[in-house]
């Protein structure tokens, strides 16, 4: 059993090994080496004491963390509408919803770009409202799905128990939904914050901005710096990698106690 | 545990093995091309496309011109090749993938790589053949343009000419597209309109440190590059370049100011999208490469907008890319070597130039030598009809036909509408007073690089 599963998964491990693990390990050589492939580590000492570069993350986490917010603001209730509102044609505002995904991502960014265009006139006064639209348009359907997968998992009875229990329609939103539904938030937190914190290509169609991470790394690797492109690299890796750790522990430590059952 | 470790082994043998049998043993010459994106003729035009000049030579790219070249070459001399083709961004991408193992044996970089290239011995001079005028199948030696000929002969990197090693393709300066409606042409006469707060978000810049520093450096030296004692200079064209190529520290924080103002002052800091947003009406003018400005008058045209392109007064970057063979991957092979040399010699053939010159909007460094057919290229476009209701003028291109030293001449001209004098033909092919004034942007060596570098990631990464 377990040597076929080994055959079974050595593509894919093969896959990972050439092309996740071979270029990460690269990539920490680079980031932990200067120009003259010495270790060191005054990359990120570097980059940690330069208040403009720490501003920058700071910016591209700042954006990252209103996309999210305003995505879920949006997210919940469509996705609770379409689960438990008992919607006529529900699968098809479904699709509806979902559907701006089939079509290619630089189309949309484009076409979104002239609509902004004609209300704001000119793009360059708001950069920051227009990441936050750009990114929020990008990246919602991500936000609504797991969302709303998880809320239609619920059973219904749960809510008829509370309805007779006589708890307002609010209150079972608050008491219920919410609560059950926190993973289904956590991994859609977790799918637009991630993304939204490393993407540049978003805002860089709508205006060209470059204050973001993603850029950052660019301008390093174009001047033939790679020890420092690499070293931002990393720095977003880990920071990532925390935020995630972070979050799966919030799940797993919910679901022990039960969930609020 | 154990059989797993032995099973990643093999695999990682097998792929490093991979790495090791790149060359492989055969009939046909495989000659790997890396060139810039749209950076040749790729065939499939339209009917209606046809070109057809006053001499009744009649041009249309049927197929790309690699493929033809594949053809012709086994034509020629009887050997079947192959050409990898393959395409970069930019030239510091082409510079990374060549450290990182890309294997190719024929790149078209700018003259600021080759020199870089050349000074880190990465290039293999062309063969005495390559130069010898009298053989029917060396296009390039044969028609290349004087002028550009004399710009690579007189380019140096540490002690060798450009024209050892580089093979001029495409060449072109840096301007700006305008608005006339919006902006007058006296505003573009200087770099620092770019600075004034009048168009405050209406103009865009170059994402590239180099254009961008270069244009800064107008800027900065403005009084002194306008200044008529210093242009009567009898030695003008060094000292020209001279201050057009300073990167000492203090400049370079100067320089810094210059650039974070603009970039405050401007709607966006782009590589692309510029043409698209001038030509949209986002912005009324922008900072940009001949070529791509053809391109942007060309389409605002289609949408009956009227653009016109400037080089202001100061002078600007005059830029040429050229082919040129790396030593790594030619590695001696003399059948590769004239593999190599023959296609620059295809691509330099005028019908194929023409071909090149329709489909990507830049201007060739070819001038045809004994074929007038590129100058017919240009009267086919530029030349006024007999019913156009503006004034006509008289445009000299002898400089570039025939060489600078021979700019009276008046044998090359072209009569042309006078809005053409601002317009596509003016982008295409810059007057001599302006080619004067212009200077080529030597490479910055490595601790310059990363002096100019650390302030342009300042200016486009950092903000607050």
């Amino acid at each position: 059993m377990k040597k076929s599963a080994w055959k079974f998964s050595a593509p894919y491990v093969l896959f990972l090994v050439l092309f996740v693990v071979l270029p990460l390990l690269v990539l920490c050589y680079y980031a932990f080496t200067n120009s003259s492939g010495q270790p060191t580590l005054s990359n990120f000492i570097g980059f940690f004491t330069n208040t403009r570069a720490l501003s920058t993350l700071l910016y591209s986490i700042w954006i990252a963390l209103v996309t999210t917010l305003v995505s879920l603001i949006l997210a919940y209730p469509t996705a609770y509408v379409l689960a438990r509102g008992h919607l006529r044609n529900g699968d098809v505002w479904l699709v509806v919803l979902v559907m701006p995904m089939w079509i290619n991502f630089t189309l949309r960014v484009t076409a979104l770009k002239e609509i902004l265009s004609l209300i704001e006139g000119n793009l360059a006064f708001h950069p920051f409202l227009n990441s936050i639209i750009a990114m929020t348009y990008d990246f919602l359907p991500f936000m609504i799905m797991p969302i709303y997968t998880a809320l239609t998992k619920l059973d219904p009875q749960l809510f008829e128990a509370a309805s007779d229990l006589g708890a307002t329609k609010l209150r079972t939103l608050l008491k219920i939904a919410i609560p059950l539904s926190i993973p289904g938030i956590v991994s859609g937190i977790m799918m637009v914050f991630l993304p939204a914190m490393t993407n540049y290509v978003v805002l860089d169609m709508v205006y060209n901005s470059t204050y973001i991470m993603g850029s950052l790394i660019g301008s390093y690797f174009n001047s033939y710096d790679w020890n420092n492109g690499a070293m931002i690299s990393v720095v977003l890796l880990l920071l990532i990698f925390s935020v995630y750790s972070l979050s799966s522990k919030l799940v797993s430590d919910r679901t022990q106690k039960g969930g609020g059952r | 545990m154990r059989k797993r470790l032995v099973l990643l082994l093999i695999i990682s043998v097998m792929v490093f093995s991979l790495w090791g049998c790149k060359k492989k043993e055969s009939d046909v010459l495989v000659l790997r091309i890396a060139n810039c994106e749209e950076y040749i003729d790729e065939g499939d035009w339209d009917e209606e496309e046809l070109i057809e000049l006053e001499d009744g030579t009649e041009i249309i790219g049927e197929n790309s011109l690699i493929d033809d070249f594949e053809a012709w070459y086994e034509e020629t001399y009887g050997i079947e090749v192959r050409v990898e083709y393959s395409t970069y961004g930019t030239n510091e991408d082409l510079y990374n993938q060549l450290t990182v193992g890309s294997q190719f044996d024929l790149v078209c970089p700018s003259e600021y790589m080759i020199m870089k290239m050349m000074d880190e011995g990465m290039l293999q001079p062309f063969s005495e053949e390559f130069y010898d005028e009298s053989s029917e199948h060396n296009y390039y030696i044969k028609g290349v343009s004087p002028y550009i000929k004399n710009v690579f002969s007189s380019l140096e990197m540490n002690g060798e000419t450009l024209d050892k090693y580089g093979a001029g393709y495409m060449w072109g300066t840096m301007g700006i597209v305008y608005n006339p409606e919006m902006v007058s042409q006296k505003e573009v006469e200087n770099w620092a309109m770019l600075l004034n707060d009048k168009h405050f978000k209406q103009i865009t810049m170059k994402d590239g440190v180099r254009d961008s520093y270069f244009v800064a450096l107008c800027i900065l030296n403005q009084d002194l590059l306008m200044d008529k004692s210093f242009r009567s200079r009898s030695d003008y064209a060094k000292a020209l370049a001279e201050v057009l190529n300073d990167t000492s520290q203090e400049t370079v924080d100067k320089i810094e100011v210059i650039l974070t103002e603009m970039k405050d002052n401007s709607y966006s800091i782009e590589t692309d999208s510029g043409k698209s947003d001038m030509v949209t009406g986002k912005v009324v003018a922008n900072m940009q490469w001949s070529g791509d400005a053809v391109y942007s008058l060309d389409q605002a045209e289609e949408d009956g907008v009227e653009l016109a392109f400037s080089v202001p007064e100061e002078g600007s970057n005059i830029w040429f890319d050229g082919w040129c063979m790396l030593k790594a991957g030619i590695a001696e092979d003399q059948r590769k070597q004239h593999a190599a040399e023959a296609f620059i010699n295809y691509v330099s053939r005028p019908d194929n130039v023409i071909r090149n010159m329709y489909y990507i909007g830049y201007t060739s460094c070819i001038s045809g030598g004994d074929s007038d057919l590129i100058y017919l290229f240009a009267k086919y476009y530029y030349e006024a009809e007999d019913d156009v209701e503006e004034e006509v003028v008289e445009y000299p291109l002898d400089y570039f036909f025939l060489g600078r030293d021979q700019a009276d001449a008046g044998k090359y001209v072209i009569e042309t509408p006078v809005s053409q004098t601002r317009r596509q033909l003016f982008s295409q092919y810059p007057t001599v007073e302006v080619i004067d004034r212009c200077a080529v942007m030597g490479y910055f060596d490595k601790e310059t690089n990363q002096r100019i570098s650390r302030m342009w990631t300042n200016i486009r990464c950092f903000h607050f």
